[in-house]
C-alpha cells in the first residue's frame, strides 16, 4: 500500500499574527514558518502504518514556493521515503490545491491521501473533501483513530454528540485531527538522512491546472479589540446590563 | 544507553553573528574542512536580539562584496542625537561633543535577526551544516580533559524527566576543535569558564538587561537613518543604563533600554523602568499613533577587557560574549564579536593544517582591532560605578581628550549577583499601571515574542536549593526575581496565607537574567528542548 501525505508551509502557531498596513493579508516577512501542526499528524500516522507493515511507501507533497520544500524535508526527516514539490507562487485556494493533488494521485496511484483537517492559516477546511470529490473517493475527515483493514479503513472521528466510527474503502481520502497521534521529532540523524532522500519538483503549470483564484478577496483586517470588564454591584444590575447594554437577555 | 556519534572538524554552538563568521570564515579558508552549527533557536535568527546600529568592520573583512549580495544591511545612519532626560524635559548634548567611539555616520542601523539569517545562507552555500532547533546541553571531555565535542539535548522527555513514547536521544557531535559561541551568559561557556579557571586574574564579569520593542510609527514621526540614544531619567544618578531609538526601513522604530544588572534596589523593575521611559514627553511624542509590533529581552555583556577570560583551551574556542567581547562606550557588539570569530577561524585553520597550538589565539586577538578598541574603552563602564554625572566627566575626559589612553585601569569592583541591599533599607518604587497604548504589562509583551515550550519536559530553570526564594530572598529581598525578570517567569503567590514560589519556565526568553542576578547564583539556566523559546522575527 501507498500512502501519499499533503504538507502544507504555514505561519508558526506560536507566532502573533499581524495584518498587512494595506489590508491585503498578512505580514510573512520575518515570520517563522512551520508545517501546518495537523499535517504533522496525518505524516507521523502514515509512517506508523509503513512501520506496522501495512504500508510499503509514504510519499510527503507540498504546493507552494521554493521555500515550502522544508516542509517536505522535515516530513522526510519523520519518515516519509521520498517528496514531491509543486511548485506555485503566491497563494492558492483549496480547489485548486486538490486538483494538482488529483493530477499527483493519477501519476502515483496511491492508496490512501492523509492531509490535515484544515491549515491554520485561511482555516478553509475544504480541500480534502473536494479531492474525494473530484476524485470520486470515500472520505473519512477529522480521524482521530484510523484502524487499517484489509480493503477498507475504520476511522473513529471526534463529533458533537461524541465519536463516531465510520468504515470507508480504500482507495480513500482522510483528513487528520490533532488527537489523532503525537508526532515524533525529527532527530538529527535523520535530518541528516533526509536530505539525501529523492525530493521531485514539478511545475503547477506543466501539470495543466489552472490555479486561477475564483474568490476575491476584499479585505482583511484584525478582530475588534477586547473591551475591559466591568464589574457590577448586584445580581439585579448584572441582569440589567445584560438586558440593556449588551443585549444579550 | 548509547548516542550516535557524528564526527567533525569543526562544531559550533550557537548561530549568532561570532559562531556564523567562524564558519564562514574557516570555509573560505579551506572548503575541505567540515563544520557544523548547532542552534537552539527554532530557526537561525529566532534568539537573536540587538538594538542594533552595526559597524560593518568586520563583515567588510569577512565578505567584501556584502553590498552586492543583498545582505540587510542597508539602512545608512544619516543623523545622530543624545538626549539627557530630566523627569519632564530633555537636554540636546551636541554630537561634535560626543567621543568618536559614539558617532555612527559611517554605521547602518540593522535587524540583527536578519543579518544571521542572511550570514547563515551564505555558510550553507559554503557547505556549512546548520542545525537549527538542537541545542547543545553538555560539554564532552577527552581522556586527556581536552573538550571532545557536544551532546544534543535529549528530545521528549517529560516533566519528571522520564522518557515519553516520542523519546529521542541526544546525539554526541564530536571535533577536532569546538567553537563556543553561545552569546552572552551561554550555559556551556560558564561552566568552562569555571572548569578552565579561565576568568583566573580578570575582574568579576558585568552585565546589562536589554529591552527591545519594535514599533510602527506614524509616517510623520519617522525618519528613516536617525539614531537617538538618551540618559537620565527614569534612572536615577546611581543606576547605570540608557536608551536607543533607531528609526529602521519600513517606518519601524527598534526601541531599547539597557540597565546595568549592577544596580542596588531590590525594588527595581527593569521591565517597568523600560515602559515608563516611553510616557517622557520626548519619546511618547514619537510614538502617538504608533503601534508596538515585537518585544523581546537579552542579557549583554558590560566588562570589557577587564573581565574578559582567557579565550582558549584545549580542544575549543570561546567566542564573541559567551566570552564577551562587546565594546560598551561604543554600545556594539556585533562587528567585535564577528571579529573574534574571524580570528577564531584562522586560529583553527592553522591548528588542523601545521598543527599550531590554539593559544596562538591569544596572540592573534591582542594584534587585532578588537582589541585596540576593547582596551581603549575599558575604563568607561566603571566609571558609572561613580554615578551618572562624574561618569559623564570622566568619560569625557578618558575618552575626549586621551582617547581611552589613561596609564590606569579602573576595575569592575564586584560581580552583579553582589550589588543588591535589603529591601528594607532601598526605597520601594511605585510604577504606574500599564496604559495599553505606550505601556504594556509583562504577559501581552512575552505574547509578542512568539514563546513556547513543550509544557510536559522537565524545567529548564534549576534552583540549587528550592527553599530560598521563600526562606531568604523574599525576607530579605523582597524576591528580586519577580521583577529582574523580563517574562514574569517567576512569581511569588499567596496560597492560604503562605507565599509560594511559581516558576512559568514556558514563558523564558532566554535573556540569562535570572542566572546572572540572582544574589545566591540559586538559579541554573540550562537548555530545554530544541526549538523552545522565542521565535523572533527582525530583532
Amino acid at each position: 500500500m501507498k500512502i501519499l501525505v499533503a504538507v502544507k508551509r504555514v505561519i508558526d502557531y506560536n507566532v502573533q499574527i499581524r495584518v498587512k498596513d494595506d489590508g491585503t493579508g498578512v505580514v510573512t516577512d520575518n515570520v517563522k514558518m512551520s508545517t501546518n501542526p495537523p499535517d504533522d499528524n496525518a505524516i507521523e500516522e502514515a509512517v506508523k502504518i509503513k512501520e506496522s507493515g501495512k504500508a510499503k511507501e509514504v510519499v510527503a507533497i507540498t504546493i507552494g514556493d521554493d521555500k515550502a520544500q522544508e516542509t517536505v524535508r522535515k516530513a522526510l526527516a519523520v519518515g516519509a521515503d521520498r517528496g514531491i514539490h509543486v511548485k506555485v507562487e503566491g497563494i492558492i485556494e483549496p480547489l485548486a490545491v486538490s486538483k494538482i493533488l488529483k493530477k499527483i494521485v493519477e501519476k502515483e496511484s496511491p492508496d490512501l491521501v492523509f492531509m490535515g483537517k484544515q491549515a491554520i492559516d485561511d482555516d478553509c477546511n475544504q480541500t480534502g473533501q473536494m479531492l474525494a470529490a473530484i476524485l470520486n473517493w470515500p472520505q473519512a475527515t477529522f480521524a482521530s483513530k484510523i484502524d487499517v483493514k484489509e480493503k477498507s479503513l475504520e476511522v473513529t472521528r471526534e463529533i458533537d454528540e461524541g465519536l463516531e466510527t465510520i468504515e470507508v474503502n480504500i482507495p480513500a481520502i482522510v483528513t487528520c485531527d490533532l488527537r489523532l497521534n503525537e508526532p515524533r521529532y525529527a532527530s538529527l540523524p535523520n535530518i541528516m538522512k533526509a536530505k539525501k532522500k529523492p525530493l521531485e519538483q514539478l511545475n503547477a503549470s506543466d501539470l495543466g491546472v489552472d490555479t486561477k483564484a475564483r474568490i476575491e478577496q476584499i479585505k482583511v483586517e484584525e478582530p475588534p479589540k477586547r473591551k475591559a470588564g466591568i464589574k457590577v454591584a448586584s445580581v439585579s444590575e448584572l441582569v440589567q446590563k445584560l438586558k440593556n447594554e449588551a443585549k444579550v437577555i | 544507553m548509547t548516542r550516535e556519534v557524528m564526527e567533525y572538524d569543526v562544531v559550533i554552538v550557537g548561530g549568532g553573528p561570532s559562531g556564523l563568521a567562524t564558519a564562514i570564515k574557516l570555509k573560505q579558508l579551506n572548503s575541505e574542512i567540515n563544520v557544523c552549527v548547532l542552534e537552539k533557536g527554532a530557526e537561525i535568527g529566532s534568539h537573536i536580539l540587538s538594538g542594533n546600529v552595526f559597524e560593518t568592520r568586520a563583515l567588510d573583512e569577512l565578505i567584501p562584496n556584502w553590498k552586492e549580495l543583498n545582505s540587510p544591511v542597508k539602512t545608512k545612519v544619516t543623523k545622530e542625537k543624545f538626549l539627557f532626560l530630566g523627569k519632564k524635559k530633555s537636554l540636546s548634548w551636541p554630537t561634535w561633543l560626543l567621543p568618536k567611539v559614539q558617532q555612527n555616520h559611517k554605521n547602518y542601523i540593522i535587524s540583527l535577526a536578519n543579518l544571521c539569517r542572511w550570514l547563515a545562507e551564505q555558510a550553507e552555500a559554503l557547505g556549512v551544516e546548520i542545525f537549527p532547533g538542537f541545542p547543545a546541553s553538555e560539554v564532552l571531555y577527552n581522556e586527556d580533559g581536552s573538550v571532545k565535542g557536544v551532546v544534543t539535548q535529549d528530545m521528549g522527555l517529560d516533566k519528571k524527566g522520564e522518557r515519553k513514547d516520542s523519546y529521542e536521544p541526544g546525539m554526541e557531535l564530536h571535533a577536532k576543535v569546538t567553537v563556543f559561541s553561545e552569546g552572552c551568559r551561554g550555559h556551556l561557556g560558564k561552566n568552562l569558564i569555571k572548569k578552565f579557571d579561565l576568568s583566573n586574574g580578570k575582574n568579576p564579569q558585568q552585565y546589562g538587561i536589554g529591552f527591545k520593542e519594535i514599533w510602527k510609527l506614524d509616517e510623520k514621526n519617522h525618519q528613516e537613518g536617525l539614531v537617538m540614544h538618551t540618559a537620565g531619567w527614569p534612572l536615577d544618578n546611581n543606576t547605570y543604563g540608557g536608551s536607543f531609538i533607531y528609526h529602521a526601513e519600513n517606518k519601524e522604530v527598534y526601541l531599547g533600554y539597557v540597565i546595568g544588572l549592577d544596580y542596588k534596589n531590590p525594588h527595581l523593575s527593569p521591565f517597568d523602568e523600560f515602559q515608563r521611559f516611553k510616557t517622557h514627553p520626548a519619546i511618547s511624542k514619537m510614538l502617538s499613533g504608533g503601534k508596538r509590533i515585537s518585544y523581546g529581552a537579552r542579557a549583554l555583556i558590560e566588562g570589557g577587557i577587564q573581565s574578559l577570560p582567557r579565550m582558549y583551551m584545549p580542544g575549543a574556542l570561546l567566542i564573541g560574549c559567551d566570552a564577551g567581547t562587546l565594546n560598551m562606550p561604543k554600545i556594539k557588539g556585533s562587528h567585535t564579536a564577528m571579529k573574534s570569530g574571524l580570528i577564531a577561524a584562522e586560529t583553527i585553520f592553522e591548528h588542523l593544517n601545521d598543527k599550531k597550538d590554539l593559544s596562538i589565539y591569544e596572540e592573534k586577538f591582542k594584534k587585532s582591532w578588537v582589541y585596540e578598541e576593547l582596551y581603549a574603552a575599558r575604563n568607561v563602564k566603571p566609571s558609572f560605578s561613580w554615578g551618572l554625572i562624574l561618569g559623564i566627566i570622566f568619560t569625557g575626559i578618558d575618552q575626549i581628550l586621551f582617547r581611552g589612553k589613561l596609564p590606569f585601569t579602573l576595575k569592575h569592583k564586584h560581580a552583579d549577583h553582589e550589588t543588591l541591599k535589603p529591601a528594607n533599607e532601598m526605597p520601594v518604587i511605585e510604577y504606574p499601571k500599564p496604559d495599553n497604548v505606550l505601556t504594556f504589562d509583562k504577559t501581552s509583551s512575552v505574547y509578542l515574542t512568539g514563546t513556547n515550550h513543550e509544557d510536559n519536559q522537565p524545567v529548564h530553570l534549576k534552583l540549587k536549593d528550592a527553599e530560598l526564594p521563600i526562606k531568604y530572598n523574599l525576607e530579605k529581598y523582597d524576591e528580586p526575581a519577580q521583577r529582574y525578570c523580563p517574562a514574569g517567569v517567576y512569581e511569588v503567590q499567596i496560597e492560604n496565607e503562605v507565599p509560594k514560589f511559581v516558576i512559568n519556565a514556558q514563558n523564558c526568553i532566554h535573556c540569562k537574567t535570572c542566572d546572572i542576578k540572582e544574589p545566591s547564583q540559586n538559579i541554573t539556566w540550562v537548555t530545554p528542548e530544541g526549538s523552545g523559546g522565542p521565535k523572533y522575527g527582525n530583532m
